[in-house]
């Protein structure tokens, strides 16, 4: 599904990841831990193709086609979603609306035909249950006025709806109580088939309680430094980071 | 001035000669403005010695002001004897002969504007009997209409078959005197609408088909005057989504409401002249006067518009809150792409007691456009508890462009309530970033938050309207970002 080899990328000319290394097949469900500061956002922000980040070299194969050589629509379309960490207010744009157009743009491009409000809406339906959304919030602008979790649980009822082929979920679970926090966990494992990758960009242990990664990776010093199955999420929550960076200090 | 003078005579003398309906098409008046002309205007449309009279006094007026300088815009010094005061319906022949003669990024604008097939010929100048007959559809409408004793016709054959009408409201909201450009038209006006709602009728359609039909033929002084009487309502619609053919380059119209006891007039209007080029080359100067009088008590006025096109908008659409209980309101989307300049906004006049307006503006700038806000909010000292809030919002494309606001207020009776509240902000990266994510297109993305940030104008225009002006805005904006 996903290939990321030898991933070099800097920030106003700071280097940022310096040969990231990662490998995620379909169906599986990585985390990605790490201190504050480790690349772990900005390893996100480069897979969804923000700008403001300079590929200095390695590269990214999605499905076996290079991703750094399509605009960010152009991966979205191809079923990369980006879960932000802070979702973006736009005001006036009714919340229905930018879903419908967000889902029939994907739609277009995997060449179905686009959906009508009727049947958009027996869609919105069936995915609203799942993660506890307020009906209301559909008809507000996007964002505007949401509560820090109803933002989070908008993203992953948008997750839901487009059904992408690759979810990475950036820190989805910062500043969520802990019923929201099942909600989202929820609405993910819910996604969960062989068809469908994740990955979890996560400073805490807590959200793998509820959603069970197969891998559990470390960024440290702008490349991976320790991987594991899910045991070793546990191990950072009683040790913290500081034996990961010594071993990455030991081992450079 | 012998010559010029010599000239009009002659021209005067031939259109007696073949009577002044049927030569129309072959006269036009040399460029240059004096009393001569004004007459021969007048004589040429058979108007009335009180009307005469009036565009006299006018002109005179005229003469003794000075072209307002205190816009924020910037244009070369306007030669107002190199225009000609007087041009007859263009003949077929100059125009294109069918839409294969007619530019075809003009024909490409109306396709994605959804303008339908039969319009887009008269748009673009095509003789439009050839191609549809706007004169049957013209009279279907006014047949309807005049069953309720609705009058909608042409300004000139209001003064021909109204005249009473006209020489009771003419004038009456704006004065020959008010300003520069209101003179100028007063005394040369070439033609335009009139509108009259008996008592306590309810116009039954939007006046708004019949003049989209006809707006490409609309002149470059348009005069235009709706009367509501009492307990009347009107829903009027002016203008067209469509960039339409012209080459006169400055448009000074003057429009006058006029709503008695508890009627209401809501204006909707869509403008999109030809704005220039990128490098400003080109582009109609609008210099317009708006006014609406809530004359009797518990009468409302609503300005609704969309200011798309032209080089230069100088605009204030305003209310006199004469009546007590009267309701003024204004919503604006002004753009302003290329090198476009506009200054517009309103002015609220709160003379009676209990009134209340809303003014909402919102400006977009983009590419090296300005676009100003300025606005007054006068309450007089008679207007007790009267109430206005005022929010004005500017949305910013790029680095090159400018936002400004000059609001203005002036409050003489303490027991007013003004608010005003203004943002300013920029289409973020974010928010592109956040669209892009999730599958939408650059461009799409920003006329998306755009028309978001446009909402609360939009929803004011009859359904229709709304949503012609959505897609002029995509369109306007096309290129701006990237």
């Amino acid at each position: 599904m996903l290939e990321i080899r030898d991933l070099r990328v800097a920030v106003d000319g700071k280097d940022i990841l310096i040969g990231l290394d990662l490998h995620v097949a379909p169906g599986e469900v990585h985390a990605i831990m790490g201190p504050n500061g480790s690349g772990k956002s900005t390893l996100a922000h480069v897979l969804a193709g923000r700008e403001g980040y300079e590929v200095t070299g390695g590269e990214i194969l999605f499905e076996g086609h290079s991703l750094l050589d399509l605009e960010p629509e152009e991966r979205a379309c191809a079923g990369v979603f980006l879960a932000f960490q802070y979702p973006v207010e736009i005001p006036g744009v009714n919340n229905t609306y930018f879903l419908k157009a967000a889902v029939n743009a994907i739609r277009r491009h995997r060449g179905q035909s686009e959906l009508d409000a009727m049947d958009f809406l027996t869609l919105v339906r069936e995915k609203l249950g799942v993660l506890h959304l307020d009906e209301s919030l559909l008809r507000r602008g996007v964002n505007v006025g949401f509560s820090g979790g109803e933002k989070k649980r908008n993203e992953i009822f948008q997750l839901a709806l487009m059904e992408p082929k690759l979810a990475i979920l950036d820190e989805t679970d910062s500043g969520l109580d802990i019923d929201a926090l099942k909600d989202v966990a929820h609405g993910v494992n819910a996604l969960r088939s062989p068809e469908r990758s994740t990955i979890l960009v996560t400073h805490y242990q807590r959200l793998l309680d509820h959603i069970v990664p197969d891998r559990v990776h470390v960024l440290s010093g702008g490349r991976i430094a320790v991987s594991g199955g899910s045991e070793l999420a546990r191990e950072l929550e009683s040790r913290g980071y500081d034996w990961v960076r010594e071993e990455a200090a030991a081992g450079a | 001035m012998d010559t010029p003078n010599a000239e009009v005579d002659a021209l005067v003398r031939r259109e007696y000669q073949h009577g002044f309906v049927t030569d129309l098409e072959s006269d036009t008046v040399p460029p240059g403005l004096d009393e001569d002309v004004v007459r021969l205007i007048s004589r040429k449309k058979g108007e009335p010695e009180f009307l005469v009279e009036w565009r006299l006094k006018a002109y005179r007026h005229w003469l003794t002001m000075a072209e307002p300088r205190w816009a924020n815009v910037d244009h070369s010094p306007i030669d107002y004897n190199e225009i000609s005061y007087y041009s007859a319906p263009k003949s077929k022949e100059d125009g294109p002969k069918s839409l294969d003669e007619v530019d075809p990024k003009l024909l490409e604008t109306y396709e994605k504007l959804g303008i339908p097939l039969e319009e887009r010929a008269a748009l673009a100048g095509i003789a439009v009997d050839a191609v549809f007959d706007s004169v049957s559809v013209a009279t279907t409408f006014k047949d309807k209409l005049a069953e309720q004793g609705i009058i909608f016709c042409a300004f000139s054959e209001a003064v021909r078959e109204h005249p009473a009408l006209v020489e009771q409201y003419l004038g009456t909201v704006v004065p020959y005197t008010d300003n520069f450009f209101a003179a100028l038209n007063s005394a040369v006006f070439s033609d335009g609408s009139f509108c009259y709602i008996p008592k306590g009728v309810r116009c039954p359609m939007e006046l708004s088909t019949y003049f989209r039909i006809n707006a490409a033929k609309t002149g470059q002084f348009e005069r235009t005057l709706v009367v509501a009487d009492e307990g009347s309502y009107v829903s009027y619609l002016e203008g067209c989504t469509a960039p339409v053919r012209d080459e006169n380059q400055l448009h000074a119209a003057v429009v006058e409401l006029v709503a008695l006891e508890g009627a209401e007039i809501k204006y909707s209007t869509v403008q999109n002249w030809y704005p220039g080029d990128e490098n400003g080359v080109g582009g109609i100067y609008n210099f317009v006067t708006k006014r609406g009088d809530c004359r009797g008590d518990r009468s409302k006025i609503s300005w609704t518009q969309v200011e798309t096109g032209s080089a230069i908008t100088w605009k204030y659409p305003s209310c006199i809150l004469r009546g007590d209980h009267s309701v003024g309101a204004f919503y604006s989307v002004a753009l302003s792409n290329l090198r476009q300049q506009a200054d517009t906004g309103t002015k609220m006049i709160h003379l009676g007691r209990n009134t209340r307006s809303t003014i909402v503006s919102k400006g977009i700038s983009a590419g090296r456009g300005q676009n100003s806000y300025r606005g007054l909010v006068q309450i007089g000292k008679g207007a007790e508890n009267a109430r206005n809030y005022t929010q004005c919002d500017s949305l910013l494309m790029g680095d090159r462009c400018g936002a400004h606001t000059f609001p203005y207020m002036e409050v003489r009776n303490p027991s007013a309530n003004v608010e005003h509240e203004a943002t300013t902000s920029k289409i973020s990266d974010d928010q592109l970033f956040y669209c892009r994510q999730r599958g939408i297109g650059e461009e799409d993305a920003v006329s998306m938050i755009v028309n978001g940030f446009c909402k609360e104008v939009f929803r004011e225009l009859p359904m229709e309207f709304a949503v012609e002006a959505q897609k002029l805005l995509e369109v306007s904006l096309e290129g701006a970002v990237g």
